[in-house]
């Protein structure tokens, strides 16, 4: 059987390469969120390697969980999106000053 | 051996199509390389044993968040490549974080291949001679059942706010008014009449 490690460096490279993402695409929203599913996919992956080689459910079910915020948060995410775009005509992420914050 | 194979098949296209997915010009592309890696993802959770999420990893990534993704990318006319501009901008700085968080991630892996740090007792062990959903669902509607309740209040939440952000009033349509229609007697709508023949009727 493969050994754990293995499962690792695969989850860390995708988490690596989410976060290299959001620093390439720093104006596009929709592959910064693109980006941001990536990193929660290693997150799962990360999860489920270590469930399945220490012989414990509970991180299976953990993943779930992080399945279900990532959705969630993806959906509301494509929402603001939509309405941002709606209101300004684009989506870059520079001009998104509206809030003052 | 299979497994190994396997493994390095699924491992190799899914960093791949990572790393196309933040790369690609067109992020229609990008969503597609993004359904490939979820696939691919999906995939090395079977090789562990975990059906049941690598299951839910395609139907819920694949069958909605992408497709949701996808009606995004395409419903909105945005001229992306002018989102692009600055791209090489943030590189250094981007691979310098990136590569401060991959040393960091390769010290903890290592740090706990050498044993330091001592794991909890298991919390719930994985039963042999038993299906890995069956397992699942036995656990979630157990022990997590509160927790998964609130994972579906989660979800009913994001559907809720995503169609109150999205939803807009529009002017000029005729939209139907039940409670008008409910109101509505007969008395105000229907006369009788006798009119003679050949003489027809006055509305």
């Amino acid at each position: 059987m493969i050994g754990l490690q293995h499962f690792l460096a695969v989850s860390a490279v995708l988490f690596v390469m989410g976060v290299f993402g959001i620093f390439l695409n720093r104006k596009n929203v929709i592959i910064i969120l693109m980006a941001i599913e990536l990193i929660l996919l290693a997150v799962n992956i990360n999860l489920v390697a270590f469930s399945a080689y220490l012989g414990d459910l509970v991180g299976q079910v953990f993943a779930m969980f992080v399945l279900t915020v990532a959705a969630g948060e993806s959906a509301i995410g494509l929402a603001i999106l939509v309405i941002y775009f709606r209101g300004r005509g684009t989506i870059a992420v520079d001009d998104i000053n509206r809030m003052k914050g | 051996m299979i497994q190994t194979i396997a493994f390095y098949l699924f491992a190799t296209i899914v960093i791949a199509s990572a790393a196309l997915t933040i790369l690609a010009r067109n992020p229609v592309h990008s969503v597609l390389w993004l359904i490939l890696a979820f696939f691919n993802a999906a995939g090395l959770m079977v090789l562990v044993g975990a059906e049941f999420i690598a299951m839910l990893l395609v139907i819920v990534y694949v069958g909605a968040v992408a497709v949701l993704f996808l009606f995004v990318v395409m419903m909105l006319d945005v001229d992306f490549a002018a989102l692009r501009a600055g791209f090489a901008r943030y590189l250094p700085i981007g691979v310098l974080l990136v590569l401060v968080l991959a040393a960091e991630m390769i010290f903890a892996v290592s740090a706990w291949s050498a044993g330091a740090i001592a794991l909890s007792a298991t919390v719930a062990p994985i039963p042999a001679e038993v299906p890995n959903i069956v397992a699942i669902g036995t656990l979630i509607y157990t022990r997590y059942l509160f927790i998964f309740e609130g994972a579906g209040l989660v979800l009913l939440v994001a559907m809720i706010g995503a169609i109150v952000l999205t939803h807009r009033t529009r002017s000029g349509v005729r939209p139907q008014k039940v409670s008008d229609q409910v109101k509505r007697r007969p008395q105000d709508a229907v006369r009788k009449t006798d009119p003679l023949v050949g003489q027809g009727v006055e509305l």
